[in-house]
């Protein structure tokens, strides 16, 4: 009986079961995929921002007296942040009487950039710090990566011969110079550096060395 | 002559390979995905050294656009059990008679980008349903001697959480004057220790006269 029955299956027709493919069609999945790739390749933050740390001096309270440090006048070093990124610089003390020679800088890392001449003056705790740097890598001094920075710190406290940086900013200076010159300091490795107020005998050497109107008289500045 | 058959082929391709590269890289870029806030100004930061990387957790963040627009935020990271927000929020609001609801605050709490909006404006800012409504009233933090609100949310913020870093965001063209401003407010609430937020840079230095 059953031989007969599948006889008569042949013979009606070929019927094979029918083939299901077994792959899937992946395109609304690779479709939806991109998408979200994309998504995510445009909303993530890769370069964490950094931070750059500054330590501004207390405000001295105003019924308070506070004796000025002194400083010598040949270590300090001035520099006055101008408009359109010009940098000027001056040694020693602004004297009405007699005024400093007021220099131009920039901050491109030419000759004459004001790189060179921090780099001049911190020739020697420059070239102690990257001596140690080199040291460190090399190998010769076994120290722990963690106590690098505080090391540097310490050859930093302990320089007496480098600039005493004071940093001035002209009113229409930007914010970006105040990071670029920050920046210059921790590059060429400043030991004490400070970030003051502009007082008018600068205000007016600034404005003489723009060819500008001389605006500031002690009365304008306060 | 036979006919010669031509094995009926679907121009398929494989998309197997693909479709794995695929999910490889939607996984680490969904793992890495570290949301960036929207920003109510775009800050182009400036350029530094430094290789510290931003604080997380514990900060508050002065951002001060190129139009010397001053924002604010307060950001206690991923840890919000301790709900500083909402805390300083009602604190601002004791200070300025001005009456927040829960509802209000948990909004606040919410709201994770930086905002530049008069305390009394702030009711507004909070119920704006569209984000035009909400930039129009982002006018900066006013910060003048007679009213100066930025002087008040540093000093909240730091009561509510005395472990908070100060961080100024501000942007490359923005004006000395502006940032002193804001340095001064901080320094008379006796903040002196900052961190500006910058992009990474390299700097090779030369020395010419060696």
């Amino acid at each position: 009986m059953a031989e007969i029955i599948q006889e008569d299956k042949h013979k009606g027709g070929k019927k094979k079961p029918k083939k299901h493919s077994t792959a899937i069609d992946m395109t609304p999945m690779v479709d939806l995929m991109c998408l979200l790739i994309t998504f995510f390749m445009l909303t993530t933050a890769f370069a964490k921002p950094k931070v750059m740390e500054i330590v501004l001096p207390e405000k001295v309270k105003k019924d308070e007296k506070v004796e000025p440090p002194k400083i010598a006048d040949s270590r300090t070093l001035n520099i006055i942040i101008g408009p359109k990124d010009k940098v000027f610089w001056y040694g020693g003390k602004a004297d009405p009487a007699n005024l400093p020679p007021l220099q131009e800088a920039d901050f491109s890392a030419s000759a004459n950039g004001i790189r060179q001449v921090l780099l001049d003056r911190n020739r020697a705790l420059f070239k102690k710090i990257e001596q140690f740097q080199q040291d460190v890598l090399t190998g010769k001094i076994a120290i722990k990566q963690d106590s690098v920075r505080s090391a540097i710190r310490k050859l930093k406290t302990d320089d007496d011969t480098g600039p005493i940086v004071l940093i001035k900013f002209y009113k229409k200076s930007k914010y970006k110079n105040l990071v670029d010159i920050i920046d210059e300091m921790s590059i060429v490795g400043i030991a004490r550096y400070i970030i003051t107020d502009i007082n008018w005998i600068e205000e007016g050497m600034v404005e003489r060395a723009l060819g500008m109107p001389v605006a500031s008289t002690p009365a304008a500045h306060k | 002559m036979p006919k010669i058959k031509i094995p009926h082929k679907t121009p398929r391709v494989d998309m197997t390979p693909m479709v794995d590269l695929f999910s490889l890289l939607l996984t680490f870029f969904m793992l890495t995905a570290t949301m960036r806030p929207s920003e109510p100004a775009p800050i182009d930061t400036p350029f530094s050294v430094s290789e510290t990387p931003q604080p997380d957790a514990n900060v508050m963040t002065m951002v001060i656009s190129a139009e010397g627009k001053v924002f604010f935020n307060i950001d206690n990271g991923p840890d919000t059990i301790l709900h500083f927000r909402p805390k300083i929020l009602e604190e601002m609001g004791k200070r300025y008679n001005i009456q927040f609801t829960g509802d209000e605050l948990r909004k606040f709490e919410k709201y994770s980008s930086s905002f530049g909006v008069d305390i009394k404006n702030l009711k507004t800012f909070l119920s704006a349903r569209e984000p035009s409504e909400r930039e129009k009233l982002e006018k900066g933090i006013p910060m003048d001697t007679l009213d100066n609100q930025l002087a008040y949310w540093v000093l909240y913020a730091r009561e509510v959480n005395p472990a908070v870093k100060v961080l100024i965001k501000g942007d490359s063209n923005a004006d000395y004057p502006v940032v002193k401003k804001v340095l001064d407010i901080l320094q008379d609430k006796n903040v002196n220790r900052f961190s500006l937020i910058t992009s990474l840079e390299v700097v090779q230095v030369v020395d010419a006269k060696k």
